[in-house]
């Protein structure tokens, strides 16, 4: 075969390289610029190498952030996941049910962040809001700006009642999916309802489930808006997940090298996490 | 032993899904189920299994009724046109799960996985997982599951529709031997009028939620009670004309065609039904007579054609034997077997079935 050679190819590629510089590239180096200087304001920069990198990862205040962090996904993903294919199993498979529960489904995840953290705020107040004066008047001493242990549980409330939904819908287009048929020769089979779930629902749910642990892996390791508005990050710094330390540090002490390393080491985890999720999906979907 | 539907009738709010429908299945038989898409093969083999209840009308099996009895308690299996197994079962697992379930031994279930497996030439593939084999073998798998149990009721509902040609006309070949030395009735549906004579047993004509004949399956094909029970077993579809009749001389009322007929029958007019393959480019039988056409279609199909024409205002399907070069508008002469002519009176009744 002839290659044909036409150079002028090439201005076709111009426009995505200008706009992969402009929303990726150019901040990122910035990010990158920064990370590895010191600066004083007025454009004067001196190299610092690796300083900043290597006082972040000692640092036990990134340490906390990072557990905090951790922690909290492990606990959402925990709760969403199973919560959301146990919804999806109830709701109805077709009549005037369906609509209906997929509009109540979605609003949640219609509603944007700021305002979801702001409603659960006042929601949570324990002396005006429904649900923190409800909890203290039945006896809890529930008070979320005060002790750690309630703003955990508004803030895992919060982003379970927020995103849920989320693993709701894709578990049920999941369920859709399969045809009658698998539900009928189990029945004949004689199989149990747990094993239906088991052997049929299960594997022919897997992808859908991978993408919604992955999605919400990635949104809840990121959040920010919603405990932001909520807690602040308080009591203290009980609440303050990594992105929420990141920006205290960035804005709020201005300390620019440390906090674009750490936005860096912050963007390496995300991006080594979702490769191993990734790679141990794809070697289980090599083998089967 | 014997399933027995007796007056079975299934509606779903306005709709009628299956009218009242007698039906009795001996042990030891293939019964095929053959009606085009919508004619409620589906709906009756799930109220034969007990995966549906009817709506009216009893189900009786090996004499006692058992209307409303769930399927688990039936001993029956089923396989469906698309390819039913576990996904993260192995096939061998997926053969074992109907007797693990019901507490079989470990070594018996061995045993007789393994020879079901041999049976249906799985044996190289026991370790493999469904979606890594061909549709061929999926369906294997789920026959094997179907067969390992030692059912009273095989139930197939289309098992070869999306399978390709040549696994088809393979399993297909394989199927009826598979049955062979087993104490149950198979009920077998499919689209495909070849498939049910390919097959053999009875067959049972459905349209449109009602069986129109139940019989010996060369029964039911040659002498089709009615024009719809033979309008269903014919692909391509029948040709069907008016004619009249005055002693033993025929003649088509919208052409010249004439032919001497020994049928039995009153003078008078009548429908007559011709299978395609009884009108050839070349002639057949002792009494065959000659008809001009005009070639609409032709289509050759390997060792067989098929020539769609007109005459008058009437059009005519052909199917004749090896290729049969022609080109599309131009006339033609072909020969139509009278022997094979099958005569339907106004109530489209068959007439000459002495």
């Amino acid at each position: 075969m002839n290659k044909t050679i036409n150079q002028k190819a090439w201005y076709f590629v111009i426009p995505v390289f200008v706009l992969v510089a402009f929303n990726a590239a150019i901040p990122l180096m910035t990010v990158v610029n920064y990370s590895f200087q010191e600066t004083f304001g007025n454009n004067v920069f001196a190299w610092e190498g690796t300083r900043w990198f290597k006082q972040i990862l000692l640092s036990e205040r990134f340490h906390a952030s990072l557990g905090r962090q951790f922690a909290f996904t492990f606990i959402i993903l925990l709760i969403q996941i199973p919560l959301g294919i146990a919804i999806a199993l109830t709701m109805p498979k077709k009549g005037w049910g369906v609509p209906v529960c997929l509009i109540l489904m979605s609003m949640p995840l219609l509603i944007p962040w700021n305002v979801v953290g702001a409603m659960w705020n006042i929601f949570a107040l324990p002396d005006i809001g429904f649900l923190g004066y409800t909890l203290n008047s039945v006896g809890f001493d529930y008070n979320f700006t005060q002790q750690p242990g309630d703003a955990w549980f508004t803030t895992i409330l919060m982003d379970v009642w927020h995103w849920t939904s989320l693993v709701v819908l894709l578990s049920y287009a999941g369920l859709n999916s399969i045809q009658p048929a698998y539900y009928q020769a189990a029945e004949i089979d004689g199989a149990s309802r747990w094993a239906t779930f088991r052997y049929i629902e299960l594997p022919k749910m897997k992808k859908v489930l991978t993408l919604a642990i992955l999605l919400r892996f990635m949104d809840s390791f990121m959040i920010y808006t919603e405990p932001f508005v909520l807690t602040g990050g308080g009591p203290g710094n009980t609440t303050a997940f990594l992105s929420i330390d990141l920006v205290k540090m960035a804005l709020g002490q201005f300390d620019l090298g440390p906090a674009a390393a750490m936005s860096l080491i912050y963007f390496f985890i995300v991006l080594l996490v979702c490769w191993v999720f990734y790679n141990l999906m794809m070697k289980n979907e090599a083998q089967s | 032993m014997s399933l027995e539907l007796k007056n079975v009738e299934k509606k779903v709010g306005i709709h009628t899904h299956i009218h009242p429908t007698s039906l009795k299945l001996e042990k030891n038989t293939i019964n095929v189920l053959l009606g085009s898409t919508l004619a409620g093969k589906t709906t009756l083999m799930q109220i034969m299994a007990g995966l549906d209840k009817p709506t009216s009308g009893e189900i009786w099996f090996d004499g006692k009724n058992v209307t409303g009895m769930k399927v688990q308690k039936r001993n029956c299996s089923m396989v469906y046109q698309q390819f039913i197994n576990y996904p993260n079962y192995t096939v061998y697992e997926n053969i074992a799960s109907p007797l693990a379930i019901t507490g079989v031994k470990d070594d018996e279930i061995n045993q007789r996985v393994g020879k079901v497996a041999e049976l249906l030439k799985l044996s190289a593939m026991l370790n493999k997982k469904p979606d890594e084999l061909s549709g061929g073998q999926q369906q294997r798998t789920a026959l094997a599951r179907a067969l390992v149990k030692d059912s009273d009721l095989i139930l197939l509902d289309e098992p070869l529709a999306n399978l390709d040609f040549k696994l088809r006309e393979e399993l297909r070949e394989e199927l009826p031997k598979l049955f062979e030395d087993r104490d149950c009735i198979v009920v077998y549906a499919t689209t495909e009028p070849s498939d049910a004579l390919m097959i053999g047993g009875n067959t049972a004509t459905l349209l449109e939620g009602k069986v129109i004949q139940y019989g010996k399956t060369l029964e039911v094909y040659n002498k089709p009670e009615n024009l719809i029970s033979a309008k269903v077993f014919s692909d391509p579809p029948m040709n069907i004309a008016e004619i009249t009749k005055r002693g033993d001389n025929c003649k088509f009322t919208d052409n010249d065609v004439q032919w001497k007929s020994s049928a039995k029958i009153k003078d008078g007019t009548y429908k007559i039904g011709i299978r395609p393959h009884n009108i050839t480019t070349y002639k057949e039988g002792n009494n065959s007579v000659e008809i001009n056409g005009k070639v609409q279609i032709s289509e050759l199909s390997g060792s067989e054609s098929l020539i769609h024409f007109t005459n008058g205002n009437l059009n005519w399907v052909s199917l004749s034997n090896g290729t049969q070069q022609k080109n599309v508008g131009e006339d033609t002469k072909l020969y139509m077997n009278t022997d094979e002519f099958l005569y339907f009176d106004q109530n489209n009744r068959l007439v000459n079935n002495g």
